[in-house]
């Protein structure tokens, strides 16, 4: 009886339930690199935006709204015109493309689903920088561009350094990005409501457009901004497949950061791109939430 | 779809039974396989489409010729022996190496430590973290580029005059700045993992006296171990690929194999810069299969199925 009441007290009254609160000191690498390397120099960068370029080349304190000016100005507005054209049908293209797919693999695949996608994968995982190299060698003189030349009798005839070049590049870069959120989407849409609606009477094309479209439509935006945002900001597409001659903003923000040096005209181009960013995915925010409520409302 | 309010007689309707459903089933079938072959048609023409470029990357790296790239004079291995003995490309080619094996470990580790601290700190910090995680993926590369480089730039003007110290653009530079949006994604592929994962073994083992440590190592990591390798990979892979980063915040000496194969590009394609971009797919994709590998023996023996099973279900699923 005596040892028992002694050993008692030596076993902890109640297991520990979960891992300590000092766990929570984990996150202070990843922080420190968010504030170092994210919101100092966004916030550098709307600072330097409001300033004056140095004689040096650089940046010089002032308060002047001359650079925004500048970047709205509409006779040079034009690089943020031509990244809007190309990033709207850009994505709209890789949507057109990438719908009919990610419903094939996600309703069709069966077995073969894994590889389907991994087959996706593939590409999506190889350099960006060599896939669009790839495209100088099938558009140019010796490839598609010189066989139309010589089909036309136009021996000037181009497609490297037009904007279809461009267009072409980017949706083939980035069209992986836009099967996936799809197909997931897709994938995920419970089969029984498809089921429902034949039994209902609807056509297969009443279904899909009735039930998968507005299911999935989720995946679609979310699919759509995943493509919509690195477009607005690409670089490496137009200056290989476009020689430079399709001028986006991103080539503009390469020559005044590295080449003229002009970092607070940059600056606000910058700042009106991340607007334009920012309007995009509080719209995307916005879209996915109503399409929530009106589900719950639904419900009930 | 209203009831019809009168009764209808029996062979009033029966015509309508037998004959126009069953025209209409016909036409409906030859629609049906019309729509069935347009869709494999167009899933076997997207495919070939990703692929074709690849394809032809490789197959003009073989290349015997010395002029035309595309003039094909017979196979020859000689273009992967000049690439491979140039000592400017084997520089790219160990710079590249040591930044994205060096990012993918940083991005990995403090990625994976903040999905799990992030359980345990306050709602509000929570917030903040998650919308600078969505920043950090949201803001297109370009603007990630030139702010790092202004603010290295800045900062490094504001070190020398306060303590004479002139830092430079280099290593260090790079893989700060690639770690930034490749922690935000391990730290997503974990976190997913994370809020997908059993409790119950976590607190069998608290039950049973397990230490946090032991709870952690032998209940806990096993379990995220296929997203933070996935995390790893895909680290690496963004790291050894990166394009427009790099070219803004690399200094002297640091050129990395895309900057050395940007740099050939505007002199042209030749069958030399095909075999450099072979060698660089290679790399990457053997990345890929073995991730692929680790991942899928780690779901064999735990008996993981489906998306967690692959690199590819992890990236997908993280898309939705």
């Amino acid at each position: 009886m005596g040892t028992m009441a002694e050993a008692a007290p030596q076993t902890p009254a109640r297991p520990r339930r979960s891992y300590g609160s000092l766990t929570g000191l984990l996150v202070v690498p990843a922080s420190l690199w968010y504030l170092v390397l994210l919101v100092v120099p966004l916030l550098i960068v709307v600072v330097m935006s409001f300033g004056e370029k140095s004689r040096l080349g650089g940046y010089q304190p002032a308060f002047t709204l001359d650079n925004y000016i500048d970047a709205l100005d509409p006779q040079r507005v034009s690089p943020f015109i031509t990244s809007l054209a190309m990033a709207v049908s850009g994505t709209i293209l890789c949507l057109l493309a990438a719908l009919p797919i990610a419903y094939f693999i996600a309703t069709r695949g069966g077995r073969r689903k894994s590889l389907l996608i991994l087959l996706l994968i593939v590409p999506f995982w190889t350099s960006f920088l060599i896939r669009t190299y790839a495209w100088l060698t099938i558009l140019g003189p010796d490839g598609l561009g010189g066989f139309i030349g010589t089909l036309i009798g136009d021996s000037s005839f181009r497609i490297l350094g037009t904007p279809f070049a461009v267009l072409l590049g980017i949706v083939y870069a980035y069209l992986p990005l836009m099967v996936f959120p799809i197909y997931v989407t897709m994938e995920r849409m419970d089969r029984t409501l498809i089921e429902a609606s034949k039994d209902l009477g609807a056509s297969r094309w009443g279904t899909f457009r009735q039930v998968t479209l507005p299911i999935t439509a989720t995946g679609l935006i979310t699919g759509s901004i995943l493509v919509f945002i690195p477009l607005m900001g690409e670089y490496v597409v137009p200056a290989i497949l476009g020689y430079g001659r399709v001028f986006l903003i991103g080539n503009q923000l390469v020559l005044q950061f590295l080449e003229s040096r002009n970092w607070p005209e940059g600056s606000a181009r910058a700042v009106v791109l991340i607007a334009i960013m920012l309007v995009t995915v509080i719209f995307y925010v916005w879209f996915v939430n109503r399409g929530r409520r009106t589900r719950e409302v639904s419900v009930l | 779809m209203t009831a019809p309010a009168t009764p209808v007689s029996r062979s009033d309707v029966l015509p309508n039974v037998d004959v126009a459903p069953g025209r209409a089933k016909r036409r409906g079938r030859t629609r049906d396989r019309l729509v069935e072959g347009w869709l494999r048609g167009h899933t076997l023409l997207i495919y070939l489409f990703l692929y074709f470029p690849i394809a032809v990357v490789v197959v003009f790296s073989f290349n015997a010729t010395n002029r035309r790239v595309t003039q094909w004079e017979g196979f020859s291995l000689k273009w992967y022996e000049s690439v491979l003995n140039d000592t400017v490309i084997q520089a790219a080619l160990a710079n590249s190496f040591r930044v994205a094996i060096t990012t993918a470990i940083l991005a990995t580790l403090f990625g994976t430590m903040a999905a799990l601290g992030l359980q345990r700190t306050p709602r509000w910090f929570r917030t903040i973290f998650e919308a600078l995680t969505f920043v950090s993926i949201i803001v297109p590369e370009i603007v990630i580029a030139l702010s790092t480089l202004v603010f290295y730039s800045t900062s490094f003007d504001a070190v020398h005059e306060l303590f004479g110290v002139r830092w430079r653009l280099g290593f260090e530079t790079i893989i700060a700045a690639h770690a930034l949006f490749n922690i935000s994604l391990v730290m997503l592929l974990v976190r997913a993992r994370l809020s997908g994962m059993d409790r119950t073994h976590v607190e069998a083992s608290f039950d049973l006296y397990g230490t946090p440590w032991r709870t952690f190592w032998q209940i806990t990591f096993p379990q995220l171990l296929p997203a933070i390798v996935a995390g790893f990979l895909l680290s690496f892979t963004f790291s050894f690929d990166d394009y427009v980063i790099t070219y803004f915040v690399s200094g002297a000496g640091t050129t990395t194999l895309p900057l050395y194969v940007f740099s050939t590009i505007r002199k042209g394609v030749t069958p030399a810069t095909n075999a450099v971009a072979a060698v660089m797919l290679l790399i990457t994709l053997t990345v890929l299969v073995v991730g692929q590998f680790l991942v899928w023996r780690n779901a064999r023996r735990t008996g993981q199925r489906g998306a967690q099973a692959s690199v590819a279900g992890m990236i997908t699923e993280q898309s939705g």
